[in-house]
């Protein structure tokens, strides 16, 4: 250390010796770095091209309307309905819970909760499946479409309640103060301040929740399977056909024709899914927009 | 506990705010009253009421959703005691799996569930933790913008349309081209045996579960490297460190307990996979010779492909088993990386 080799002015400024071969390992791991990022692209484009591409060939309005073996038209009733009803019974617990936990919850009791919600979010869907199959097919001793879409409840629940949670907190506290300090009582505060303010983010966490419950498939597989979806049936106390179990079916059976109908009921379900998480994107930067300005 | 993720009641009992808003309430001690009419009364109590009212059904949300979870591990467990009661642990490891004769054992599936996962994991972690440093450190601002939405959108196809994307188009290919390579270069070792007739195997299954497991380790670990103060880094890069340097010497031994969470949040998602698995995994029956390239059979895939077709109490019992168990690995990886995760917050709130 104390040989400090003379200063030449004249030397050129590149890296030689342990230096270059430092600069190199980290360009290796730089453009390692950008590899892996450009593979997930990859994949997420070779998935999406071709399911284009194998589904656009079997869509035709008859595809959409008709119901099986030609069509899809009471697949896609049935999950609009399934879909629909998990909506409503999940964002208004979701959205409750969220306020129990940016309003209410002290520390202690918060906590738990928030496990819950943890745990729920990585909870196998086969293991929500099994879990209504045991609470409610069985004493029914029926298939139901209420069942399913309770499982799908069960599903979306920590996604609502955790994305409403973060938008509540962007919500300054400020204005809870400022309502406070003109003597507006909680409950009014709440309703007419706070949820209104975050309305943007409770929508955002919703749309996402229902596109993640618009493909899930491992539940109704076991709770609303075997209805063949020849024609629409909306009765909720019995199964009604839907996306993915009929994507499930078509796939499980050796059968080329109805592979081609897999793909074109699999190009519906990913538009579907795909326009909602775009969507659901634009709404929550206008929203974050909304609120920083 | 951090402060902030308390409630704001909470927050304003034990704030300095305390004493305005005890003086501002109606109901406290000593406060000056002022006079005022009966619909001031009658409001001042309709609000009590609410307040109660929406802080009682808070609560009673929140409480639900703890005992949905509850409740379900409960009953989960008490429909599979007939299978516990009758073959115990051994069910764990016994390979046989007869429906007809009565016999059942988990071992199959359990080696299935865990090779599957773990290679998954394997593979899929470096490659999400890669993806995390290029979105967080590498990655011009526009360009971010663009591939962090599409990696998150991996995650949003739905299982059933990956698993038959991979049945028919990946698996084909794994067996024309990866699995001869794999056996040609590594056959000593037994994990890369010969290809089989289909390209339906565990080798499958686990690429297809490293498929969903990347986004969701890539954007979590995208967001801790995120949050590593920037001046640190640039002290480091003032100092000469290269950038490479930089991330083996600040940015991943920092947010090393994330990253690790993190990758248990993905293996936790791998192990409880059932649809795409059950359609690209090949239902196989049986442990042959330990290679990755023969059929194989998870426990939820097993759930999946046989629940619908169980008719005797001690076939669905032993699904209920199944489940049962994958609950329980399900929780214990789902509830170390909350553990792990929370550790690092609190270190981070530590040094703050």
């Amino acid at each position: 250390m104390n040989e400090q080799p003379a200063l030449d002015p004249a030397a050129p400024l590149t890296p030689t010796g342990n230096l270059r071969r430092r600069r190199a390992v980290s360009r290796v791991a730089e453009s390692g770095a950008t590899l892996a990022a450009a593979l997930a692209v990859g994949v997420l484009g070779i998935v999406v091209y071709s399911v284009l591409i194998h589904g656009a060939s079997a869509l035709s309005l008859d595809f959409l309307l008709e119901g099986a073996p030609n069509g899809i038209g009471p697949a896609l009733v049935g999950t609009a309905e399934i879909v629909a009803m998990a909506a409503v019974f999940a964002v208004p617990l979701g959205v409750l819970v969220a306020l129990y936990l940016v309003e209410f919850g002290s520390g202690r009791l918060a906590a738990p909760i928030r496990t819950t919600l943890d745990v729920m979010n990585g909870y196998p869907s086969i293991i929500v499946g099994v879990f209504i199959y045991i609470l409610i097919v069985e004493p029914t001793e029926s298939q139901s479409a209420i069942a399913a879409s309770v499982a799908l409840a069960i599903i979306m629940l920590p996604i609502v309640a955790r994305g409403t949670e973060e938008v509540l907190r962007l919500v300054p506290d400020s204005m809870r103060e400022a309502s406070d300090a003109l003597g507006v009582s909680r409950w009014r505060s709440v309703l007419t301040v706070i949820l209104p303010s975050a309305v943007g983010g409770i929508a955002t966490a919703s749309i996402l929740a229902i596109a993640r419950a618009a493909g899930e498939t491992a539940p109704l597989i076991l709770i609303s399977s075997n209805n063949p979806g020849i024609s629409v049936s909306l009765n909720p106390f019995e199964a009604v056909p839907n996306m993915p179990g009929t994507i499930y079916r078509l796939s499980e059976e050796a059968n080329p024709e109805g592979f081609a109908r897999a793909w074109g009921a699999g190009f519906v379900l990913l538009a579907f899914i795909m326009a909602a998480n775009v969507f659901a994107r634009i709404l929550l930067n206008r929203s974050r927009r909304k609120m920083a300005g | 506990m951090k402060i902030e993720e308390r409630g704001y009641e909470s927050r304003l009992r034990s704030s300095t705010l305390r004493a305005v808003s005890t003086a501002a309430s109606p109901a406290a001690p000593g406060s000056v009253q002022p006079s005022r009419g009966r619909s001031a009364d009658r409001r001042r109590s309709l609000d009590r009421f609410g307040d109660g009212l929406l802080r009682t059904v808070c609560a009673a949300a929140a409480v639900t959703a703890v005992g949905i979870l509850v409740l379900s591990a409960y009953q989960i467990i008490d429909h599979a005691s007939p299978a516990i009661s009758k073959f115990g642990l051994g069910f764990l490891f016994s390979t046989e799996w007869l429906p007809n004769f009565g016999i059942f054992g988990a071992g199959t599936l359990l080696y299935g569930t865990l090779v599957s996962s773990f290679f998954a994991l394997l593979i899929g972690a470096p490659i999400a933790i890669a993806i995390g440093l290029y979105l967080s450190l590498l990655a011009p601002k526009g360009v971010r913008g663009v591939i962090s939405p599409m990696v998150e959108m991996l995650a949003a196809i739905p299982s059933v349309i990956l698993g038959f994307w991979g049945i028919l188009l990946l698996a084909p290919f794994v067996h024309k081209h990866v699995e001869p390579f794999l056996h040609d270069t590594l056959g000593f070792i037994p994990l890369f045996g010969p290809p089989q007739t289909t390209g339906a195997s565990i080798f499958t299954a686990s690429l297809i579960l490293t498929i969903m497991i990347i986004p969701i380790v890539a954007s979590i670990s995208r967001d801790l490297f995120l949050a590593v103060p920037r001046d640190v880094q640039d002290g480091a890069s003032a100092l000469g460190a290269t950038r490479w340097e930089v991330v083996r010497g600040i940015v991943l031994p920092t947010t090393s307990s994330g990253v690790i969470a993190a990758s248990l949040l993905g293996l936790g998602r791998a192990l409880g996979e059932a649809i795409a698995v059950a359609q690209v995994i090949g239902a196989g029956e049986a442990i042959k010779n330990h290679s990755l390239f023969e059929t194989g059979d998870t426990l939820a895939a097993r759930i999946a492909n046989q629940f619908p077709g169980a008719i005797t109490g001690m076939h669905k019992a032993s699904l209920y088993y199944c489940a049962a168990i994958l609950l329980v690995i399900g929780l214990a990886s789902n509830l170390c990386a909350q553990w792990i995760g929370r550790r690092f917050d609190y270190r981070r709130a530590a040094a703050r």
